[in-house]
């Protein structure tokens, strides 16, 4: 049964994928202005336009650009970036981690911090802890990210300045800090290409797992220093949609005769709250947390604009004002589709934790 | 067509007052006992009073440069004569701009072009939504399946970055990103009416409109539909929010308002780089867009639980 339901939701992604790969494709060729003075300069002469779009197969018909296209990314190549001038496969290894690890840290704390709250809310319900929490989380979800981030960062970057409290205002590490990556340190025996070298690169690029893996607590204590910023901005959204909806799912549940039971047969407090009523109030937060997920990524825009951190995001954005297609088209891919598998993931989740979903 | 009226027996109780309620009545009630949407009724009612009234509230004009009008400098900290400043310094209680404007007059300006961005985008996605919506629920089938299927290519990116996408295809300007927001939140909204549609389709009271040989623009309009409108206020309160906030976002990264124009997030954007040297250029604009925000989100909340029918026993 299980097994059906996620093939059934598999074949379902399916269009919607390719309806991603259409619309990016679009999107990309209909951003206005010619793609080959936008990269080599307004001065370009019609000969040397001619060879670039030629060399980029852009002078093809737009149905046979859309083929070509759809070949290489089945083959896991997104092409060149015009303005960097490498493969987009490799600037994506070299801005995604930044992207995935203040993502992760983003919902870390969101969750750690917004469950607990949503359960004290519901239990101390109408008290003013409940109320409090309230205030704080309808704040939350008004925040403007980028309002918070520049906040957070003249506050704790300028105010605490020469406190303990100080946190750097941009960047991922204080610079000479950086040490090599893990697969370095242990004396890999790697080729300096290929998909396994790629893959050792991303992990080793997310400074704080690879501080894990090396035991480098100074770098560990710096990445985390430097991360502490951002991820509250872009973190407190999420925290708050997860403290409101884990509030009153357990209200919900709360009010149970199973849970009256419970109480009656004179179970402690603490269990009941823990393991009767929060576990049964499971279903709504993942639904949240799949909410939540698009404005993580939409929100690491913001963030990493203002943080100063070459992320995805930023590199995105920074892609679209300079029309280089393939940046632009091989990025929404990656995000669409990370967020599509994300939402399969969670619904998959929602079927295993709630059967009745599965058999409809 | 003649019908027999019946008589309905009078219900006569004595000290019984029977006075009809309407679902509204019910609602603005249910809607005033809860603290939480009264705080963002209070702070809605303010803030279109402000975008009513800015011209004669604001004490400059937001456009107007005060260089050599008054002895001001650039970025200078706001002066506020009650709070000790001094009385022979022209007064400016949010401080003066990069351009030398004075930012309280901007902000005040900024809260009509804030509520417009709500209205205007989340009017044009109710619209589209709803008719799409419609189509899909009521006629089913293939046309469902495309209108939906397209629906879930939208949403499954994420909603700014989409924006984004679409902006620059547009081109950089407010109303392009009004346009981008509104297309960006077309999908909850059809999703919204299709579900209502399909879930009173093939109730009794729709087909007694069939029977009695009424078409489908009666049905789907007169009898379906507002069914879909409970569900809708609700969601377009909230997607106000969420569209001020998105359009916030796109201005503060230079692809909504254009300066000059007094706009939160532009007004923010153009001097983010300055939030060390001077905070409270940065500060109020991005309090404005929260309070602004903030009510659309503690109203849309509290219609949601004064519409919602299983919650008609609680006061709280």
């Amino acid at each position: 049964m299980m097994i059906q339901y996620i093939l059934r939701r598999i074949l379902t992604a399916i269009p919607v994928l390719f309806g991603i790969l259409l619309v990016t494709f679009a999107l990309a060729r209909l951003i206005p202005g010619d793609p080959c003075r936008a990269i080599l300069g307004e001065k370009a002469t019609q000969a040397v336009c001619d060879r670039f779009i030629a060399a980029h197969g852009l002078d093809k018909p737009i149905y046979t650009q859309f083929g070509v296209y759809l070949g290489e990314i089945a083959r896991g190549d997104f092409g060149m970036s015009f303005r960097y001038g490498m493969p987009v496969t490799r600037l994506l290894v070299e801005r995604l981690p930044t992207t995935f690890e203040l993502s992760l840290s983003a919902l870390f704390l969101s969750l750690i911090i917004g469950i607990p709250l949503g359960i004290i809310s519901a239990v101390k319900h109408n008290t003013w802890a409940d109320v409090g929490t309230m205030i704080w989380a309808n704040t939350g979800v008004s925040m403007p990210v980028f309002w918070l981030g520049l906040m957070l960062m003249y506050v704790f970057s300028l105010l605490l300045k020469g406190t303990p409290f100080w946190l750097p205002p941009s960047g991922r590490v204080t610079a000479g800090l950086l040490a090599p990556a893990f697969y370095e340190v242990w004396k890999w025996n790697v080729s300096a290409t290929g998909f396994l070298r790629s893959l050792l690169e991303f992990f080793g690029r997310m400074n704080i797992l690879n501080a894990l893996l090396t035991s480098n607590w100074k770098l560990l204590g710096d990445a985390i220093k430097h991360l502490i910023l951002p991820a509250v901005a872009l973190g407190t959204i999420p925290m708050a949609l997860i403290a409101r909806m884990t509030r009153s799912s357990m209200l919900d549940v709360l009010g149970q005769d199973y849970i009256r039971t419970a109480r009656a047969k004179g179970l402690a407090r603490l269990v009941v709250v823990l393991k009767h009523a929060f576990r049964n109030s499971l279903l709504p937060l993942v639904t949240v947390i799949g909410l939540s997920l698009g404005s993580l990524l939409g929100g690491a825009v913001l963030t990493e604009t203002i943080f100063g951190l070459s992320g995805v995001g930023r590199t995105l954005y920074e892609a679209i004002t300079a029309r280089d297609y393939g940046i632009v088209q091989a990025f929404t891919v990656v995000i669409a589709v990370f967020f599509v598998v994300l939402n399969l993931i969670v619904d998959i989740s929602y079927a295993y934790l709630d059967p009745r979903v599965r058999l409809n | 067509m003649t019908t027999t009226q019946t008589q309905i027996p009078k219900l006569d109780v004595e000290g019984i007052s029977l006075k009809s309620v309407s679902l509204w009545q019910i609602t603005w009630r249910r809607l005033f006992k809860r603290k939480s949407a009264l705080v963002g009724m209070v702070i809605l009612g303010i803030l279109v009073i402000i975008a009513l009234t800015a011209q004669w509230l604001a004490p400059y004009s937001p456009y107007q440069v005060l260089i050599g009008l008054e002895p001001v400098k650039q970025r200078q900290a706001p002066c506020i004569h009650l709070l000790g400043c001094p009385a022979d310094q022209p007064q400016h209680i949010a401080g003066v701009d990069g351009n030398v404007r004075d930012q309280f007059s901007r902000l005040l300006y900024g809260t009509r072009l804030s509520l417009m961005i709500g209205l205007s985008t989340i009017s044009f996605a109710i619209v589209i939504g709803t008719i799409l919506g419609a189509l899909a629920g009521y006629f089913g089938g293939w046309v469902d399946t495309i209108i939906m299927r397209v629906m879930d290519v939208l949403l499954a990116f994420p909603s700014l970055l989409l924006a984004i996408a679409i902006v620059t295809v547009l081109g950089p300007g407010l109303i392009n990103a009004l346009l981008a927001i509104g297309i960006v939140s077309i999908p909850s909204y059809a999703r919204v009416v299709r579900s209502s549609v399909i879930s009173v389709r093939e109730m009794d009271f729709v087909s007694a409109t069939r029977a009695l040989g009424g078409n489908s623009y009666e049905i789907l309009f007169k009898r379906i539909l507002p069914n879909a409108l409970t569900p809708l206020i609700v969601q377009g309160t909230l997607g106000i929010a969420t569209a001020i906030l998105d359009a916030a976002a796109l201005s503060f990264l230079g692809l909504g308002a254009q300066p000059p124009t007094p706009e939160w997030g532009s007004m923010l954007g153009a001097e983010r780089n300055q939030v060390f040297t001077a905070p409270h250029l940065v500060f109020y604009p991005g309090l404005a867009i929260m309070l602004t925000v903030l009510s659309f989100n503690l109203l849309g909340d509290g219609l949601r639980d004064a519409l919602d029918p299983r919650l008609a026993h609680m006061s709280g």
